[in-house]
């Protein structure tokens, strides 16, 4: 079977999951199972059992994802991965970039996607200025998203809830 | 519409750049970082840098501390810790910054009827103009950054306190409370901390804050509010018609202008079914604004604050009984 999510690989990872009663299940390959936060809970017992004991029962921060970075704390306010799974709240603005790689499972859990789409901030300078080839893809994005709005009107909240679901799999898609 | 929705609120989440989050930053820290933005606050052309009250939460008594929780102009957490912590505070209410509560700034905005743009509208424009003096920590993929990061993105919560004593009775709002979640909503009390909101008073608000505008965000909101505002008044049509609740609601009525010791609890049960008696005819001597003005005076906390002394929770019940006979005996 191949992965649900790239179509490319063979599935591995079979994730089931019930969210306010809604049963739902894929196939995906350990790649994909990475990237969305589905990783082995148990992968990195092995390495460091003791520092990882407290994440295991964090509440949004059950170890999602082996270590990729280096860094054990934070340079600039000396918070270590452990303290924010512990606490459930970040040291400062740079713990964000210093544990991208674990954090962003987390962040996707919650919030559905890891992209802004509000207010810019007044004062940040853009780096670079990219452009975007998903015109395509934004145009059926927002044809959902019209939909999703008329299901709200019409109190469809069962068609509702799968057109939000098809929107999230749409931005992850364009990221 | 005003007369189910008792509030607007926006509240939007910021941190200044060059200093870690409050919870990794000692007293000394959270004072420059108050010192900072009460600066920045006073040099830009903002309407609340014209008027405005600092409160240091150290200098605040505990009734102090606790009616500006019962007003919604602050937390409980905020208020249960002192160090560095300032609370900013419009003549008029309506505008307020927690100064180093989850995070540096919290912003918020408060109205009395539905109107969540203008309120957007307002914050927004203040968020801009303090931007100006503030490095805000900011980042082009995830948004405002905060210290939890159920806030990343918009770092915004929206919501309207909602009047809905005909959905609660009938039970009706336990199911839509499952619905909500589905969209990115939640709905909880607004007064009290168990499963029984009360005062039938709820809190509905956006928990997404990453991957949608704060436009989608509020339109999703007032969509949803709306509607439980018609079904709420539909519910309220129909439940009126029988004996049973006009008996209810006025003898709700009589207890509150004949009683002569009353809770805070019970007092708020009784508003209720009187404000929903006058939101239906059943009563038509009171002003809706008369309900909604006591229901935040007979807090306990905003009671001492008002008398200017400490009162025990026995004479508290005397008074709440006496400050409702007289305001509600004395109709128009």
């Amino acid at each position: 079977m191949k992965c649900q999510k790239c179509n490319k690989n063979e599935a591995n990872t079979h994730v089931k999951r019930v969210i306010n009663g809604e049963f739902e299940e894929y196939h995906l390959c350990s790649q994909c199972a990475k990237e969305m936060g589905y990783s082995n809970v148990f992968s990195d017992f092995t390495s460091s059992f003791a520092d990882d004991f407290s994440s295991l029962f964090g509440s949004f921060f059950e170890n999602a994802l082996p270590a990729r970075t280096q860094a054990t704390r934070c340079e600039t306010c000396g918070t270590s991965y452990n303290d924010i799974a512990s606490t459930g709240m970040m040291g400062c603005a740079d713990c964000y970039d210093v544990f991208s790689d674990r954090i962003l499972p987390t962040i996707r859990r919650i919030h559905g996607n890891t992209t802004h789409m509000g207010k810019n901030s007044p004062s940040y300078k853009k780096v670079e200025v990219e452009e975007k080839p998903v015109e395509k893809a934004d145009d059926e994005l927002s044809k959902l998203k019209a939909e999703l709005d008329t299901a709200i009107k019409n109190q469809e909240f069962e068609t509702a809830a799968v057109l939000r679901d098809r929107i999230k799999e749409k931005e992850n898609e364009n990221e | 519409m005003s007369n189910v929705v008792m509030q607007t609120r926006i509240r939007l989440a910021r941190n200044l750049k060059k200093y870690p989050f409050p919870l990794t930053l000692n007293t000394a820290g959270k004072e420059k970082v108050a010192d900072e933005i009460i600066t920045a606050l006073k040099n830009c052309n903002s309407p609340l840098s014209k008027e405005f009250d600092v409160l240091y939460v150290k200098d605040l008594t505990e009734p102090q501390r606790i009616s500006l929780v019962e007003q919604h102009l602050a937390s409980p957490e905020f208020m249960s810790e002192s160090g560095g912590r300032a609370l900013i505070l419009s003549k008029d209410k309506t505008m307020s910054i927690m100064i180093n509560e989850e995070d540096h700034i919290r912003l918020q905005i408060l109205y009395k009827d539905f109107n969540l743009e203008q309120a957007y509208d307002t914050a927004d424009k203040l968020d801009t103009l303090l931007d100006e003096n503030l490095d805000f920590a900011f980042d082009e993929k995830l948004g405002y950054l905060t210290q939890c990061p159920t806030n990343l993105g918009t770092g915004m919560r929206a919501s309207v306190m909602l009047h809905l004593p005909a959905l609660k009775s009938s039970k009706a709002i336990n199911r839509i409370a499952g619905n909500l979640s589905k969209l990115g909503l939640t709905i909880r009390g607004a007064y009290g901390e168990g499963s029984e909101p009360e005062g039938a008073m709820y809190q509905l608000s956006n928990q997404v804050t990453l991957g949608i505008s704060e436009k989608s965000a509020i339109e999703n909101l007032k969509n949803i509010a709306e509607q439980l505002v018609s079904q709420e008044l539909q519910a309220q049509k129909r439940m009126s018609e029988s004996i049973e609740t006009r008996d209810k609601i006025c003898r709700s009525l009589g207890i509150l202008k004949t009683a002569k010791l009353i809770s805070c609890k019970e007092a708020l049960e009784l508003l209720s079914n009187v404000r929903f008696g006058i939101n239906t005819g059943i009563i038509k001597d009171l002003e809706i604004e008369t309900i909604d003005n006591l229901i935040s005076e007979i807090q306990p906390a905003t009671m001492m604050v008002n008398k200017n002394e400490q009162i025990s929770p026995r004479d508290r019940d005397i008074l709440r009984a006496e400050i409702l006979n007289k305001k509600l005996n004395c109709s128009k």
